[in-house]
């Protein structure tokens, strides 16, 4: 190659400045500062991270969290591989049904708040559903169901993206395997089973990584619809965010992003490399 | 692939299929006719429909998706009497639009570099951008903040813009289609004596287009639902965006609320529909190996 060897930089430059000064930098500050005291600056070791790990709001909203990944993520990839397998097969409808499935995605979550409401009401829409059916209906929103309505509200919203990655996924095994299967006899179950899921591999890792991402947006349905202080069951990390940030505890939170900042870091590097070995 | 007659179990294996598929576009679309049609309502027609959850009587709330006595009203208050609503759809444009412009100098002349260009440091870099790009608003929530608190930012709607100018995700859509080009039309254009600046400009430019347009989908999709970074950084009201502004009207004004609903989402619908496209390629660029 006939380039010079700064090129590249004259390129990146101008960005990578901005990201400096608004991420790497202060992130680096944030780093300093979880080590030392919230006022006057001293260094104070660990005790921040004490305090963090100890703090009864911080275990339940990890434990929250947790829980939260731990269920919606295997659902919303099941739902949303099976639907990408089915589609993919289509003719005639896969375009109107890959745009439908996209739609909530364009849906600002200010526009649902009210529809979220009257939905998850103890006198709301779904209970209405269910009372025909002879079922009295819990109280969504204020009872430990606030989590199903959580789960429901992120598959919803995801669905769409998930199945277009699936099946962008899809279409890189080479249809030839199929027929050459075919042609010797296999049904669809283990087609299906000996190649597609490993072809799938490679975007698999990229699915779920996004999806564990995605994952924290559902914050915004948890806080429009049940504000800064939710049920017990989805009182999540986002919302310990804010109010130590309302509270101004530049300590507790310097230790809880760092904290998650290497949680994340880990998970995605670990499921990288789980991914590489096979 | 296969024919919709190849279905294990014929025609009724191929309906029972497909009824689910449908059921979930349904429920997919339903919340937007839910609101068209709550928007043409008006004030006593909703609030029969939904006494129960707004009183707490006996009975639960019911709808139709079909207005019975459509009216404008609700619309035209919203368009033509609440100078609230307008200064927030306002501040919506302005963080949407500062934004995706400063992405447009900033994110893709940075994924141009790393895509088309080797050089000390790239991998590092390349890295950095990805990790950023995984990282949950709240792990860069003090970050940002400490940031902008510096340089008196905090409560303007710089704020919330520089920030997301930064943002490495649209960098990395871009970066995924700019190394789609092929590395022999750079070559050709640099035996004809171009420039490195005219090459980005005259190949990169046209042949990344539509990566560009994805990121730029994406990320109007993303900044007109913002929620998170105007919660935070901005403490005055008349600043906010829509996004915070409509869970604030109260159920009492529930065909006001429907109807400002429908319009802020309407500038999204109008940008998903004409880029739908895009959209599904920008996704699917993150799946897709290099």
């Amino acid at each position: 190659m006939r380039q010079k060897k700064y090129t590249g930089w004259f390129f990146l430059l101008p960005g990578f400045l901005g990201v400096s000064l608004f991420y790497l930098i202060p992130f680096l500050d944030v780093v300093r500062r979880s080590f030392t005291q919230a006022v006057g600056g001293n260094f104070v070791g660990a005790a921040n991270y004490q305090t963090v790990f100890t703090n009864q709001a911080f275990l339940l909203a990890s434990k929250n969290t947790m829980r939260f990944a731990a269920v919606c993520l295997p659902l919303l990839l099941l739902i949303s591989l099976g639907i990408a397998v089915l589609v993919q097969r289509l003719e005639t409808w896969a375009g109107f049904l890959k745009g439908a499935y996209l739609v909530p995605l364009a849906i600002p979550a200010a526009s649902v708040v009210l529809l979220w409401q009257l939905l998850f009401d103890r006198r709301g829409f779904l209970n209405g559903l269910l009372h025909l059916t002879g079922w009295d209906g819990v109280d969504w929103m204020n009872t430990g169901a606030s989590f199903g309505v959580l789960v429901f509200s992120y598959i919803w919203k995801n669905l769409g993206y998930d199945v277009v990655l699936w099946i962008a996924g899809l279409s890189m095994v080479p249809k030839e395997v199929y027929e050459a299967a075919r042609v010797d006899g296999a049904g669809e179950w283990r087609c299906f089973f000996y190649i597609t899921l490993p072809g799938i591999r490679p975007a698999a890792f990229t699915i779920v990584v996004i999806s564990f991402l995605n994952s924290f947006k559902v914050f915004r349905e948890a806080y429009l619809v049940a504000g800064n202080y939710p049920h017990d069951d989805i009182y999540l990390l986002q919302h310990l965010f804010n109010n130590w940030f309302r509270d101004l505890s530049m300590d507790k939170m310097a230790a809880g992003a760092v904290t998650m900042a290497l949680v994340i870091f880990i998970l995605v590097c670990l499921l990288q490399k789980s991914w590489d070995k096979n | 692939m296969s024919k919709d007659g190849n279905w294990a179990g014929g025609k009724i294996g191929h309906g029972l299929c497909m009824a689910p598929l449908f059921v979930m576009a349904a429920l997919a679309i339903g919340p937007l006719l839910f609101l068209a049609g709550g928007s043409l309502m008006g004030g006593n027609e909703i609030e029969a429909c939904i006494r129960p959850v707004m009183n707490g009587e006996e009975g639960y709330a019911g709808w139709h998706f079909l207005p019975l006595y459509p009216t404008l009203r609700h619309l035209v208050r919203v368009l033509f009497d609440s100078p609230e609503f307008f200064q927030m759809f306002w501040n919506s444009m302005k963080i949407t639009a500062g934004t995706l412009l400063g992405q447009l100098i900033f994110g893709m002349t940075s994924a141009w570099g790393l895509a088309r260009y080797r050089f000390f440091g790239k991998k590092v870099v390349y890295m950095l951008y990805i990790v950023l790009m995984m990282m949950p608003f709240q792990v860069t929530m003090l970050s940002e903040y400490l940031v902008l608190d510096w340089l008196g930012l905090m409560d303007t709607l710089w704020a919330v813009i520089l920030p997301g100018i930064f943002s490495t995700f649209s960098v990395f859509i871009m970066y995924r289609f700019f190394c789609g080009i092929p590395e022999a039309v750079l070559e050709a254009a640099r035996c004809d004596g171009a420039g490195e600046w005219q090459i980005f400009w005259r190949i990169g430019i046209p042949l990344g287009a539509s990566g560009i347009i994805s990121a730029l989908v994406l990320q109007f999709l993303e900044c007109w639902n913002l929620i998170e970074q105007p919660l935070t950084f901005l403490k005055t009201k008349s600043l906010w965006p829509l996004s915070l502004y409509l869970p604030q009207i109260r159920l009492e004004e529930a065909g006001f609320a429907l109807c400002a609903s429908v319009i802020t989402l309407l500038p999204a619908l109008l940008v998903f529909l004409a880029g739908s496209d895009y959209l599904e390629q920008g996704i699917a660029a993150a799946a897709v190996k290099e």
